[in-house]
């Protein structure tokens, strides 16, 4: 079934980069596997994420583009019997390699997740927790810190006088743009967002959508999203996945008004998946 | 009879009817055996609860709480009884409850699927339901022998004994309803292991760890079997750890049977206390529990 | 926005080892404390066997069926605790699976939804009861009414005939093997109900509503359905149920009337290991053979219960794959 559509993964990973604008990767995947057990998951993956720009991965259920997200933040290592191989590159250094300090690594590659998930403590003590696992602020420095993430996240109005409330009692929107301050109160260069909307509704959909284009003046970001639109609305580049294998991938336009390849057509005009 | 199963909706009327008739009597005989059975499992908790009551409440005075255990006849109360099984209690709790957290988190976050794991959550288990007598005498040998007699440490050891598998069940099945987005999420944010595990996976299942704590106290409260060889019971007041030491269910064992009124009557005031504390807490342990689900 | 500038300035990717010093703390302090559990368990059996070694030795094999229990020779077996721990046990028992079946079968299938909690909770608090007040209520108020109400016109009834009137002879004095075996009944049927009640529930409703579909009686599906489907899980909970009543120590000691001696009459009087343990413990000296024989009872306690318990866990695993 996969055969007629691996000419992409021969090129190299800057030529994408060419397609759209022309600016530095921030991380480079080169020639990755990943495996659950004996179960290849991802083939000969070859992608790279240019700076402060979104890149957008799509693609039906189980074609491997939320296990690629969970390479690059190595959160895979937490299951046993989970590997990959190849090359993810971030400034020189090949980050599946088994002697990286994942912690450090986390706090450069923070993630949102599908649903959202508060920790049952504080709003406030959510975003200082992530805080003080890697820095020692003053109370005022921390206070400054909250309010920052909380402001970049579109939330600081609406949350500002009950930073003491459970994070729990807020709504799922807000829950989820919680998590995005959180995540961004670490000041990691790279966020990845696995299908951060896809548990809200349209309204609280529309706002994080808003954030996404806000916060790639300062990070990189990929998303994961089954959501066609979305991807167009948000993403630079777009990458489409199927079984396991990256079929093409492009600046927005090109993918959603030209694609190269006919599977990538099918998809985004819905014939399948 | 081949003849009849062709004939297919034409069943014997009569005989279908028989067979229902007799069917639906048997299983409203089983209901009603049912609805007795649940009666009896009630009445006997309502007539110890009514026995208590009746028996207890009338012995029930300042002086109870005021006044040491005393010689018959001669006024005393429980005081020193009360303040041993608060000590005891709180102690063995201590003790056990670390150490019960601990064993939890290493079934639910070190040793899923592992062959040590479960051996470790089958020996918990079974220590869950050991006969408490039998922790008095492994206290009686590993302690009160040793250090040469009696004493309310001893006591808050085979307490601690009978803790730790409690906790252990109650963390390993709170810790496991925890979703693993909640981890990933903390791990995202660069967290080590241990500091999602301790701030985050503990935080959100403290009211069901507490849950276990509570039921464990309300069960070690009311323990009598493994105190007997460990801190023995004082009738003279000591609130010293390294003497015999008083406790509530062993005092009501000493003066249940004796042949003295004024203990008897004592005793039941003392097992009222006891039923009606340890019950309280079950009920708050509940409640705690219901709120999060 | 003044932050945002220290985005950029961030440190090189480290190299360094797979766990910090903080995570190989907490790991081995969680490994030591599963294998602690582990050394528990080792070291309960270990000591009581231990303790026992003097009397096993003086007494050799033969201490398991000896019915003498005699302080004043020194002679020790332990045959009168074991015969009565097993009989007050299984009669416990018989008493109490057909209740706790009964209370089980009416919390999951025929109790009104908003009665099941309360219900249910009632009898989970039965359990929570602490034993020494069950053996203090035995001995005040079923003692007197066995002694009264029971015994007599049982006694009576049996009158000559052949067996029955061996089970049930002697004195009415309301104590023995019978009352305690009641006392445990009581005791264990919230935990054999509890358990079942929860195996109960497990069995996926649409078995149930395929067999209702047929036209099947509700007594009809718990019988061909229910019961099938979770016969493993319920012998286990009987077995929960018959380790808590094997070692039961302070409601059998109010009640079983304390003699070494196997009385073939269910009114007559007996002991248990934990009852005899109980009893005797305080008037054994310290290294003295009495107390050695005491540990030895208790290590064939624990033998005991550690079987019939660790059969119950087995039972009781959850099915593999659901």
């Amino acid at each position: 079934m996969s055969t007629t559509m691996n000419d992409s993964s021969e090129r190299p990973a800057g030529a994408k980069a060419a397609d759209g604008a022309p600016a530095p990767a921030r991380i480079a995947i080169n020639d990755l596997d990943f495996f659950y057990g004996s179960h290849k998951a991802l083939t000969n993956i070859n992608l790279a994420f240019p700076t402060r720009q979104v890149t957008g991965m799509i693609g039906p259920s189980g074609c491997g583009k939320s296990t690629l997200l969970r390479v690059l933040n190595r959160m895979y290592d937490l299951y046993p019997g989970q590997r990959a191989t190849g090359q993810v590159m971030m400034d020189g250094v090949n980050i599946i390699s088994p002697d990286i300090d994942l912690n450090q690594l986390r706090s450069r590659i923070g993630m949102v997740f599908q649903k959202p998930t508060p920790f049952p403590m504080t709003i406030y003590d959510n975003i200082a927790f992530g805080v003080k696992l890697h820095e020692r602020l003053s109370k005022s420095a921390m206070d400054e810190r909250v309010e920052w993430s909380l402001t970049r996240a579109a939330l600081w109005g609406e949350v500002k006088d009950r930073l003491n409330g459970s994070a729990m009692g807020l709504s799922g929107g807000q829950q989820q743009r919680l998590c995005i301050a959180r995540t961004i109160a670490v000041r990691p260069e790279v966020i990845l967002l696995d299908e951060p909307t896809s548990a809200l509704d349209p309204i609280s959909t529309l706002k994080i959508e808003e954030l996404i284009d806000e916060l790639k003046r300062d990070f990189t970001i990929a998303i994961v999203t089954h959501n066609m639109q979305q991807a167009a609305r948000c993403a630079d580049q777009v990458a489409f996945f199927y079984l396991g294998e990256m079929v093409e991938a492009g600046s927005a336009t090109q993918m959603f008004t030209t694609p190269r390849e006919r599977r990538t057509q099918e998809y985004i005009t819905g014939r399948f998946g | 009879m081949s003849a009849t199963l062709a004939a297919g909706p034409a069943r014997d009327a009569r005989v279908a009817d028989q067979l229902s008739r007799r069917r639906r009597r048997a299983s409203n005989m089983v209901k009603l055996l049912c609805l007795v059975a649940t009666g009896i499992g009630l009445a006997f908790l309502a007539l110890i609860l009514a026995t208590l009551l009746w028996l207890g409440v009338s012995g029930l005075s300042l002086t109870v709480f005021t006044r040491p255990t005393l010689p018959p006849g001669s006024g005393g109360g429980l005081l020193n009884a009360i303040v041993g099984s608060l000590i005891q209690t709180a102690l063995g709790t201590a003790i056990g409850t670390p150490i019960g957290l601990m064993v939890g988190t290493y079934l639910s976050e070190y040793a899923r699927g592992s062959t040590l794991g479960n051996v470790v959550r089958f020996v918990s288990d079974v220590l869950l339901s050991a006969p408490s007598i039998l922790i008095g005498l492994f206290v009686y040998e590993v302690a009160v022998q040793p250090m040469g007699g009696f004493t309310g440490l001893a006591g808050s050891l085979a307490l601690a004994v009978i803790v730790i598998p409690i906790v252990v069940r109650t963390t390993e099945d709170m810790l496991a309803l925890i979703p693993v987005s909640l981890r990933e999420a903390a791990v995202a944010l660069g967290a080590p292991k241990w500091k999602s595990i301790v701030f985050v996976c503990y935080r959100a299942a403290l009211d069901g760890i507490a849950t276990g704590v509570l039921l464990a106290i309300a069960r070690v409260a009311g323990e009598t079997a493994p105190l007997l060889f460990t801190s023995l019971g004082n009738l003279n007041w000591s609130v010293s750890l390294g003497q015999p030491m008083a406790s509530l269910p062993v005092t009501i064992y000493q003066y249940a049977g004796s042949a003295f009124d004024d203990w008897v009557q004592l005793a039941w005031v003392g097992a009222l206390l006891i039923t009606f504390g340890v019950l309280a807490l079950n009920i708050v342990a509940r409640v705690v529990l219901r709120k999060r689900t | 926005m003044s932050q945002s500038a220290a985005l950029s300035a961030s440190p090189p990717i480290r190299r360094a080892g797979a766990a910090s010093p903080g995570d190989r703390i907490f790991s081995l302090i969680a490994h030591g404390a599963g294998l602690f559990v582990l050394v528990l368990l080792g070291a309960i059996i270990v000591s009581l066997f231990i303790g026992g070694l003097p009397a096993l030795r003086a007494f050799g094999l033969p201490f398991l069926w000896d019915s003498d229990w005699d302080p004043v020779q020194q002679v020790f077996g332990a045959a009168v605790p074991i015969y009565g721990t097993i009989v007050t046990s299984v009669i416990a028992l018989i008493i109490a699976v057909p209740l706790a079946f009964g209370i089980a079968f009416w919390l999951t299938e025929l109790a009104p939804a908003w009665l099941r909690r309360p219900v249910g909770t009632a009898i989970e608090l039965l359990a929570a009861v602490p034993s020494i007040i069950y053996g203090m209520w035995g001995f005040f108020m079923i003692v007197p009414f066995m002694a009264s109400w029971i015994q007599p016109p049982v006694i009576d009834a049996v009158g000559d005939i052949p067996v029955l009137s061996t089970l049930f002879a002697g004195p009415p004095f309301g104590t023995g093997i019978l009352t305690a075996a009641i006392i445990l009944a009581v005791m264990i049927i919230p935990f054999v109900a509890a358990t079942m009640r929860d195996v109960f529930l497990t069995v996926p409703p649409v078995f149930k509503e395929s067999a209702y579909g047929v036209g099947c009686t509700t007594w009809e599906v718990m019988r061909s359905i229910v019961l099938p489907y979770t016969r493993v899980s319920v012998v286990g909970g009987i077995m929960l149920g018959l380790g808590r009543a094997l070692g039961e120590t302070m409601a059998v000691t109010f009640v079983i009337g304390n003699t070494n001696r196997i009385s073939a009459s269910l009114f007559g009087p007996g002991n248990t290991i934990a009852s005899l343990v109980a009893l005797e413990f305080p008037e054994s000296q310290a290294g003295s053979l009495k107390l050695s024989s005491l540990l030895a009872l208790g290590f064939i306690l624990f033998v005991i219960s550690f079987i019939v318990l660790a059969i119950s866990r087995l039972l009781l695993r959850p099915r593999s794959g659901s």
